[in-house]
Order: C-alpha cells, then sequence, then structure tokens
C-alpha cells in the first residue's frame, strides 16, 4: 500500500490533478481511495459525481463525537470503485480546520478505513502547510511520497519551495520522501524549462507536465473526471501518462529547498523576472 | 558583609551543588541571603521569570490568577470557564472565598460553570456554544448581574471571538459580560492572569456605577478574597474607625461595588500584587490615592490603623486609637496564652501575592521567626517589600523548586512550614509540621482582630500537635 500526499498552492488544481490521476490509475485496475484534508470538502467531487455531503467532521458534529461514528458513514466509493473520504471542517474564519483533519484521518486509520487490499491511498490538502493538523498526513506511519503540484506562475512556485521546507522537516524525522513537482500548466514563459529547472535544484524531478487543456473545465462542469467524461480525449492520456508516471516512480528524495535570492535569480536566468538596475534604467 | 549572610550564602550554594551547571547558575540568580539594610548588591533575587524546565515550580497559570484569583470571587456575576472542563473543575472553590447570598439564586460563588468544550468545538468554535451558554445561564440564573468568560488555552489556540459575542449578549441583557483572555500559556505565571483580570475589570466595570450619597470617608477595600471571611474581618475595623467602606472586592464583591469603587477618597490594598494595577489606573484616571496596609497580627494591624486614620481627620484618628485600646487586651491575652508554647519557633514560608512578607509580623507577635520566605510569582517590588521584614541572612526564595524547599527544611530545621496544597503532602512525608497558607488550611480568618486568635490558634495546634512525634522523620 502507497500512501501518497498532493500538496500545492491555493488553487493550483491539486483536487483536479488528483482526482484526475487517481481515475487513471482506477481505469488501469489499481485499487485507491482519496482522502480530502480541506474543510471545503471538493476533494472526492469528480470522483463522487456530486459533492461529498458526509464528511468525518460534520457527521462528528451532528452525532456528538467521533467515537459515535460508523465508518460506512462517511466512505463513500465512486467512479471505478475509488473509496472517497473527506475530512470536513469549519466555515472559514472559525474553530480550527487542523485539528480537524488530525480527528478525522485518525478516525479513519483506526477503524480500518484503509483497508487490506488498498494499493493506492492520496491526500488532498489545502493549500499551504499552514500548522500541525495540515502536516497530518505526512506525519510517520502515514504518506511517505509527496507531490507538489505547481506551473509557472512565482508564487506558485514560492509555494512549492515552502512545502519542501515543510517536507524537509518531516523527511529528517521520519521517511517521508518527495517525489516530485507535477506541472499544471497556465502557459506562462518558459513553464517546462523553468519548473525542470526548479525540480533540479529541489533535488527531484518534475513528474509529468500537465498541459492546459479546456477539456478538464468541460469535465468538472458536469461533475466529473476527464478520464470519466471524455476518455479518448488527448487530456486523458496526459492523465493516464501521469498516473504510469508515479505508479512507477523509483525517485524519491529529500528535497533541498532553495532561498528566496535563488528563486528570484531562477526567474532572471530564464528572463521571467527583469533584473532591478534594469528596471530602474 | 555579616556572617549571618555569609553562612546563608554557603547553604545555598550547597543546595545548588546538585543542579546541573546551567540550572546552577540561573537558580542561583532567584535564591539570596537577606540584608533587610538593601546594601548587599548579591543580595537581590531574580523574579518574574519563566520557570526552568523539569525543575517541579509550584507555579500556576494566567488562568489561575484571572479567574481563581481575582474575578472568581465575585458573587452575582456568573463566571464561566470557557473550554475544556479541567481548568474549571480544578479551580472549583478551591480557594474559600466565602460570601453573603443564596447560592444559585442571587449568588453563584460555589457553582462551577464551563462550556466543556469537546472536539467539535475545536474544530468549528466554540463561539455558538458559548452565546448558547450565556442564554440558558440567563434564563436558569435571572438575578445574575453579570457573567464573565474566563479563556482557556484552546480558545486562544482557535481564536474564538468571545469579544464579539460578549458585545452582542451584553446588549441584549444590559448588563456586563466581561471576555477576559487569560489562556494559560500566556505569561510566566499566574502573575499576567491578574494583570489581565485587572484590565479587564477596568475595561468592563469599574466606573460605570452611580453612588446616590458621598461622605468624606469613603474608602475602598481592595485585594482582599475573603479567605475564610478575612475581608470581614478587615471591613470590620474599618467600619469602627468611622470609615464607610462603599467598596469591597474582589472576596465577597458585587459587580456594583466594583462599578461605583472610583467614588472612594482612598484606596486600600491588601494584596498589592495582584490588584495594583486598578489602583495605580484609578490613581492617574481619577486622582485617587492608595495605599498599602497590613492586617496580620496585633502590631502590624495597630501600625495600618494609625497609618489609615493619618489620613482622615481628628475624628476618625481618635476612633483608631479608641478601636487600638478596645482589642488590646484582648490581643495580649491571647499571646499570652500561646507565646510560651510557640516562643522561638522557626518558620519557614514559601506563599503567593502578600503572605511572604504581611504574616510575618503576626508571627513574631507570637514569637515566632520567620527563617525564610519566597514567593512563587512576586516581582522585584514585592522583594524589595520584603527584605526589610526580615532579619539579616534569612533565606529569600524566588520560585522555588520542590527540591530546594525540601533542602532548605533539612538544613534550616524550620518547627513550621508554611505554603500550599502541592507542597502540603510531601511535608507530611518529612514528617514536618505544615500549614496551608494560601487558604488557611480549611480555617480563618486570619485577618484583623478576628482572624488573630484563629491564627495563633491554629499555628499552636499546627506546631504542637502530637501528630508528628508519631512520625517517622527522614534524617
Amino acid at each position: 500500500m502507497r500512501q501518497i500526499a498532493i500538496y500545492g498552492k491555493g488553487g493550483i488544481g491539486k483536487s483536479t490533478t488528483t482526482q484526475n490521476l487517481v481515475a487513471a490509475l482506477a481505469e488501469a485496475g489499481r485499487k485507491c481511495m482519496i482522502i480530502g484534508c480541506d474543510p471545503k470538502a471538493d476533494s472526492t467531487r469528480l470522483i463522487l459525481n456530486r459533492k461529498m455531503q458526509n464528511t468525518v467532521m460534520d457527521m462528528a458534529r451532528e452525532k456528538g463525537t467521533v467515537e459515535d461514528l460508523n465508518l460506512d458513514e462517511v466512505l463513500l466509493t465512486g467512479f471505478k470503485g475509488i473509496r472517497c473520504a473527506e475530512s470536513g471542517g469549519p466555515e472559514p474564519g472559525v474553530g480550527c480546520a487542523g485539528r480537524g483533519v488530525i480527528t478525522a484521518i485518525n478516525f479513519l486509520e483506526e477503524n480500518g478505513a484503509y483497508g487490506d487490499d488498498t494499493e493506492f491511498i492520496f491526500y488532498d490538502v489545502l493549500g499551504d502547510v499552514v500548522c500541525g493538523g495540515f502536516a497530518m498526513p505526512i506525519r510517520e506511519g502515514k504518506a511517505k511520497e509527496i507531490y507538489i503540484v505547481t506551473s509557472g506562475e512565482m508564487m506558485a512556485m514560492y509555494a512549492a519551495n515552502n512545502i519542501s521546507r515543510g517536507v524537509l522537516k518531516y523527511a529528517q524525522s521520519g521517511g517521508v520522501r518527495l517525489g516530485g513537482l507535477i506541472c499544471n500548466s497556465r502557459k506562462t514563459d518558459m513553464e517546462f524549462e523553468l519548473i525542470s529547472e526548479l525540480a533540479s535544484k529541489l533535488g527531484t524531478q518534475m513528474i509529468h507536465f500537465v498541459p492546459r487543456d479546456n477539456e478538464v473545465q468541460r469535465a468538472e462542469l458536469r461533475r466529473k473526471t476527464v478520464i470519466d467524461y471524455a476518455p479518448n480525449h488527448p487530456q486523458s492520456d496526459e492523465y493516464r501518462e501521469l498516473a504510469r508516471k508515479i505508479a512507477d516512480n523509483k525517485n524519491f528524495v529529500i528535497p533541498t529547498p532553495i532561498t528566496m535570492d535563488e528563486l528570484e535569480r531562477l526567474l532572471m536566468d530564464y528572463g521571467i523576472m527583469e533584473k532591478e538596475e534594469e528596471e530602474a534604467a | 558583609m555579616s556572617t549571618a549572610i555569609k553562612d546563608t550564602q554557603k547553604m545555598i550554594e550547597e543546595v545548588l551543588d546538585a543542579y546541573p551547571e546551567k540550572s546552577k547558575k540561573e537558580r542561583a540568580k532567584h535564591l539570596a541571603a537577606n540584608d533587610p539594610s538593601g546594601q548587599c548588591s548579591t543580595c537581590q533575587v531574580k523574579s518574574n521569570v519563566k520557570s526552568r524546565p523539569g525543575v517541579m515550580t509550584v507555579r500556576g497559570c494566567a488562568y489561575a490568577g484571572a479567574k481563581g484569583v481575582v474575578w472568581g470571587p465575585v458573587k452575582d456575576q456568573i463566571t464561566i470557564s470557557h473550554g475544556p472542563i479541567g481548568c474549571g473543575q480544578y479551580s472549583w472553590w478551591s480557594r474559600r472565598n466565602y460570601y453573603n447570598g443564596q447560592t444559585g439564586i442571587d449568588t453563584f460563588g460555589t457553582m462551577h460553570i464551563t462550556t466543556d468544550f469537546q472536539e467539535k468545538n475545536i474544530v468549528y468554535g466554540g463561539d455558538k456554544g458559548l452565546d448558547a451558554a450565556l442564554h440558558e445561564l440567563k434564563e436558569l440564573f435571572p438575578l445574575a448581574k453579570g457573567m464573565g468568560i474566563l479563556s482557556e488555552c484552546p480558545v486562544g489556540l482557535i481564536g474564538d471571538d468571545i469579544e464579539a459575542v460578549s458585545k452582542r449578549v451584553a446588549k441584549e441583557f444590559k448588563f456586563p459580560i466581561v471576555p477576559v483572555r487569560c489562556e494559560g500559556f500566556r505569561g510566566v505565571s499566574q502573575s499576567l492572569g491578574h494583570h489581565i483580570a485587572n484590565d479587564t475589570i477596568k475595561d468592563y466595570v469599574l466606573g460605570k456605577g452611580e453612588l446616590e450619597t458621598s461622605t468624606p470617608y469613603d474608602v475602598a477595600l481592595i485585594g482582599d478574597y475573603n479567605i475564610g471571611g478575612d475581608a470581614w474581618a478587615s471591613r470590620k475595623i474599618l467600619e469602627e474607625m468611622g470609615l464607610r467602606v462603599i467598596s469591597q472586592y474582589t472576596g465577597d464583591a458585587t459587580l456594583n461595588e466594583i462599578a461605583i469603587a472610583t467614588k472612594a477618597k482612598l484606596n486600600l490594598i491588601h494584596c498589592y500584587r495582584s490588584m495594583n494595577y486598578i489602583c495605580r489606573h484609578m490613581e492617574e484616571e481619577y486622582g485617587i490615592p492608595w495605599m498599602e496596609f497590613n492586617f496580620f497580627g496585633p502590631t502590624k494591624t495597630y501600625d495600618s490603623i494609625r497609618k489609615i486614620a493619618a489620613k482622615f481627620d481628628a475624628r476618625i484618628q481618635e476612633n483608631a486609637e479608641a478601636v487600638i485600646a478596645k482589642y488590646k487586651p484582648i490581643m495580649e491575652g491571647i499571646v499570652e496564652q500561646y507565646r510560651p508554647k510557640l516562643k522561638g519557633k522557626k518558620v519557614m514560608l514559601y506563599v503567593g501575592g502578600l503572605r511572604p512578607r504581611h504574616t510575618i509580623g503576626a508571627y513574631e507577635d507570637l514569637g515566632m521567626e520567620v527563617v525564610a520566605s519566597g514567593y512563587e510569582f512576586g516581582h522585584s517590588d514585592d522583594y524589595k517589600r520584603t527584605y526589610p521584614e526580615l532579619k539579616e541572612g534569612a533565606v529569600i526564595m524566588d520560585d522555588a523548586t520542590l527540591y530546594e524547599l525540601e533542602e532548605f527544611t533539612r538544613r534550616l530545621k524550620p518547627d513550621m512550614v508554611g505554603s500550599g496544597i502541592k507542597e502540603k503532602y510531601s511535608y507530611h512525608k518529612l514528617g514536618v509540621p505544615f500549614r496551608q497558607m494560601h487558604s488557611w488550611d480549611y480555617s480563618g480568618p486570619y485577618h484583623g482582630f478576628d482572624g488573630f486568635p484563629v491564627f495563633a490558634r491554629d499555628m499552636d495546634m499546627t506546631v504542637n500537635s502530637p501528630t508528628w512525634d508519631l512520625i517517622r522523620r527522614k534524617k
């Protein structure tokens, strides 16, 4: 059983990428599970073809405590037998979503949600690793592999570097490793080269470059993955390729995060960012 | 430097020798030989800093200071421990702040009220539950005059907006609802909790009440928590002097008394550490002078009565002398009865706010000598007030550890130790007579003329109990 966590800047397409690649794995006959670690609970919508109604924390709140919950109430099955659970949590601005993630993951683990035959468990984690709760999926005994979704935009790269720092911390104390960067293209200048270079600076690989295609958007509007909505579309093959690369991946490293200055230099070297003196001139 | 100071310094060094180098260096700053003259440069202790991990400090937290000490005793307010149940449960009525009233009807001092956080409250926030609790309490206890929300640690971590809830519901109920941000992780001891509580008194209650009539003899009795009835004994003396106590807080206090406290002509403060902040505020903002006083033991009580009277006219000064004359024979009788049994006995104290210095005179009235004294959470101004009260060479301890307390006990061989509940049972095991000097060991009052006979009896009972001879003492 491989436990994999997907991180990346908010809005970069983690949930969409994760669901499409898991759909591709399931289509190839692999047994998969997705655990959404985001109070928005939208990590399984494309697999279940509707928004998950029974998140672990919402159900626990309704029943009183998490101990009163039954596993089958929060564990649903979607496209090609993919099992789905969502941690759930508070609306923005109140409470502690991080604690919700901790409680939900502990509940799923203690109640045997992972099963014996599951080959891949994917944790889809909210934006940045803002507190201990959102690092829960990469703690000891949980996900050993991490993939960071990024694009050629500066802030997405900045977030990828920051997440690498979090991974570094847990890599030193536990067994977690970085498996690569997934470039979810935004069609910025020299994106392929830039992310390949960032990956090599971080000591890892760009495992796949997912081109931008509106078919993804069209499928999402129908609450489906591209694999489900348009299996013959070239974009589906891109996700199949990503899935194959992840399934075959042997390249797991302790990341080597870079400084802000190095990141800026990288952007200058690729002509994305102009030097200040040039700007001033 | 005198030999008494040198001997004590040597003893302190020996005790510290057991520590690893770093701890030794740090703890050395908190232990000193007393120099009443204040001239010895190495005799000042460092205080009010973070305790070293692992030393078994007996300090409390900011919540303990705000809820347990300052806000808790206000009797017609419902004090809510906002958070998981433990903090509320373990601070429930532990300080024995007596009050008049019908509990559960118009007063709520002995009640334990908490929002009882569960995991779901942490994840989804506790503000809705708090709102519901406030409304339930209003319905259950319609005679409550206000409510206080005392934050426990998790409330600060998850960022519950208790101020917004308080503001909204206070408007609806038309009485004060005081949000107190006293999360336990703030500050180095309970001391910050006192300060936070003082600030909320200032912001939400103080000066908001009207007093119908005013006299030149209106005073406020501040920082007396009425433990075992202490404040009542103190108030009696002030009233016999002809003063009018318009406000007494927070022991047996009402919210209205605190609201009108700014009408006092003089603020009299007993526990300086926990309530000097509000006195300083009233001095700056309302021009009300304040003075410290000490009603432990007849000598200090007579002295304080005269000092208080000196702030007023001849009538009060005459009354003061009459009060002293009235009680003097009774006090002399008490001294006569107990002094022969207690004379020469040595006392070691390790307590909180004011007792490490205020009770020294009462012991001395009984012929006893305080050989060591210290504060859990004192500041340098507390120690400055303590040095002159103790003999040269007495041990001064700040944030003492259990090891240090035991070692000093072995070396100084006090006939009695006065400290708190956490120290009590280790002293019982050592076979050393012990008195709980935070809550008077279920006795009291100890203040004023009503208190001294009880104090003398209790100390005699402690030191001279035959029980101690039946315990095999550790050598």
